[in-house]
């Protein structure tokens, strides 16, 4: 966000395509996405379900070839290793059932053989940071989906990723725990100071989240949008009803056609 | 205090689970015992529960056939457990393996293995060795089958998420599959419990020189219904007696949430 020495950022794309085929019939996930984040951002993909962003996600975090245009991460004043600098946070919290939260958050410390002594003081520090301070050593099914979910986010950032990927995080969080995980998810990335991409089909979500926002549209997938949020930070839930956060939201549902 | 309290009510309630439980059981005996010396029960059809036990008293070698029998459960049961934990293993590692051998060994399954007894013994002789055979080919199947189960429904997110760290194959098997693959091994050596027993038992009932089931048939025809009540309580009391050394290890190997009924 900040001016830098290199004016390249630190996520960008351009053009970027993806086709699967199954059975010798084409099909298209993603195409013409192109779009740049800045380190430190935090940007929403929103569309509806059939859209690529899942799959797009997926291209970031390396788990999937691209079939055309460029992704390139990293490369500016940050150095990226796409083995090493990617946490991810899926719908489901997919915490280990047989762990307890503290063991389920140093997974990824563990698969990359980071030093344990270490790593178990941060995961601490991240649990405090996500509000599962005392947790530390209760099982995945004493916890609330919403308690879970932070669980996820501490076990995203252990390694200290330098990009998060998170796939509809809250998606299967009830309206009000989802609201105070949004309020939650932003105090978080101001205090790790992570790029975060953020994939959504909550359209509210993703302008009250998003510093900036890529929308994407379905049948066939292509990028159709991507603008800037300009609301202060810290953001709060009064800013809904903003006439601005309104215009926002209602661009964007103008663009998947449901105005 | 609050703990205290609520570690004296899981005590009272824990004991108050195996009151009922070893109520029941004595009930059990007790209808048994009412049964037969009120219905004016034959002794030939059934004896009670204190005629059973007496029977203990006869010469009947009870401790080297019980341990014959024990020997060729456990035998076989372990077996079980060790090929189909160990074939489940190669079907989730080796795709095409799964592919050309799951539906063979599905149709295998289907093969009464109770048929293949006379068989086995004319390839292995009679004695220990075959009737461990038989117990082994009924109960690996399930394992087989469970645990194969229990490999592939890991969700794909979570093999993802390894991947994005660049977990190695040995990392990915070690950390997330196998330990959650561990509740469906143990619901297949649930049910394969009891395969074991009865495959066991046939064996000796084919063709055998020593065991309870050899015993059962020997006092059979000198109408010593006692003897094979007590037979037939002592294979039981095997049977209880692996379950219950399963159920531990599930206790030891499985976290609470995880276990499948």
């Amino acid at each position: 966000m900040s001016g830098t020495a290199s004016n390249k950022p630190f996520i960008r794309l351009s053009g970027v395509r993806k086709v699967f085929r199954s059975r010798g019939e084409e099909f298209l996930a993603v195409s013409d996405a192109t779009f740049d984040v800045e380190a430190g951002e935090l940007v929403s993909l929103v569309g509806p379900s059939g859209c690529g962003k899942t799959t797009l996600l997926k291209i970031m975090a390396g788990l999937h070839p691209h079939d055309g245009g460029t992704v390139e991460i990293g490369g500016g004043e940050v150095d990226f290793d796409p083995g090493r600098d990617v946490g991810m946070v899926f719908q489901q919290a997919l915490l280990l059932k047989w762990r307890r939260i503290l063991e389920n958050v140093l997974l990824p410390a563990e698969i990359l053989g980071l030093p344990m002594a270490e790593s178990r003081e941060r995961a601490r520090d991240l649990l405090n940071m996500v509000g599962l301070g005392g947790f530390e050593r209760n099982y995945p099914y004493e916890l609330s989906g919403g308690m879970q979910q932070r669980a996820a986010i501490a076990r995203a950032l252990v390694h200290d990723p330098k990009l998060i990927l998170m796939d509809e995080p809250f998606g299967a969080l009830d309206a009000l725990t989802r609201e105070k995980m949004n309020l939650e998810l932003l105090r978080i990335w101001q205090e790790s100071r992570k790029t975060i991409l953020f994939v959504t089909h909550g359209i509210a979500e993703a302008v009250f989240l998003g510093t900036r926002v890529v929308v994407l549209t379905s049948g066939p997938a292509r990028m159709a949008d991507m603008f800037e949020v300009d609301l202060a930070h810290p953001r709060t839930l009064d800013m809904k009803t903003h006439e601005r956060f309104g215009e926002y939201t209602r661009r964007i549902y103008k663009l998947l056609g449901m105005e | 205090m609050n703990g205290t309290t609520q570690s004296r009510q899981k005590l009272a309630d824990t004991l108050g689970h195996w009151t009922l439980i070893v109520a029941v059981h004595l009930a059990l005996v007790l209808v048994w015992h009412l049964w037969v010396v009120y219905g004016k029960v034959p002794a030939y059809v059934a004896v009670g529960p204190l005629a059973t036990v007496k029977s203990l008293g006869e010469d009947y070698n009870w401790v080297h056939n019980t341990l014959i029998t024990t020997y060729e459960i456990f035998g076989g049961y372990l077996l079980g457990c060790i090929v189909g934990i160990g074939l489940a293993l190669l079907f989730s590692w080796f795709r095409t393996l799964n592919k050309v051998f799951m539906p063979l060994v599905v149709s295998l399954n289907m093969i009464p293995k109770v048929a293949l007894g006379p068989i086995f013994i004319v390839w292995f002789s009679y004695g220990v060795v075959p009737n461990i055979i038989i117990a082994f080919s009924i109960c690996f199947l399930p394992i087989l089958l469970t645990t194969a189960r229990g490999f592939r429904e890991i969700d794909p997110d979570l093999i993802d998420l390894a991947r994005s760290v660049r977990a190695s194959r040995w990392q990915l098997f070690s950390k997330i599959q196998l330990p959650g693959a561990l509740p469906y091994v143990f619901s297949g050596m649930k049910v394969a419990v009891v395969l074991a027993v009865a495959g066991a038992i046939v064996g000796e009932f084919i063709s055998s020189e020593e065991g309870l089931g050899y015993l059962m048939q020997q006092v059979q025809v000198t109408l010593d219904t006692g003897a094979m009540f007590m037979a037939v309580l002592l294979i039981t009391l095997i049977g209880v007696v692996l379950y219950g050394l399963v159920l531990l290890a599930e206790r030891i190997f499985v976290v609470g949430d995880a276990r499948v009924e």
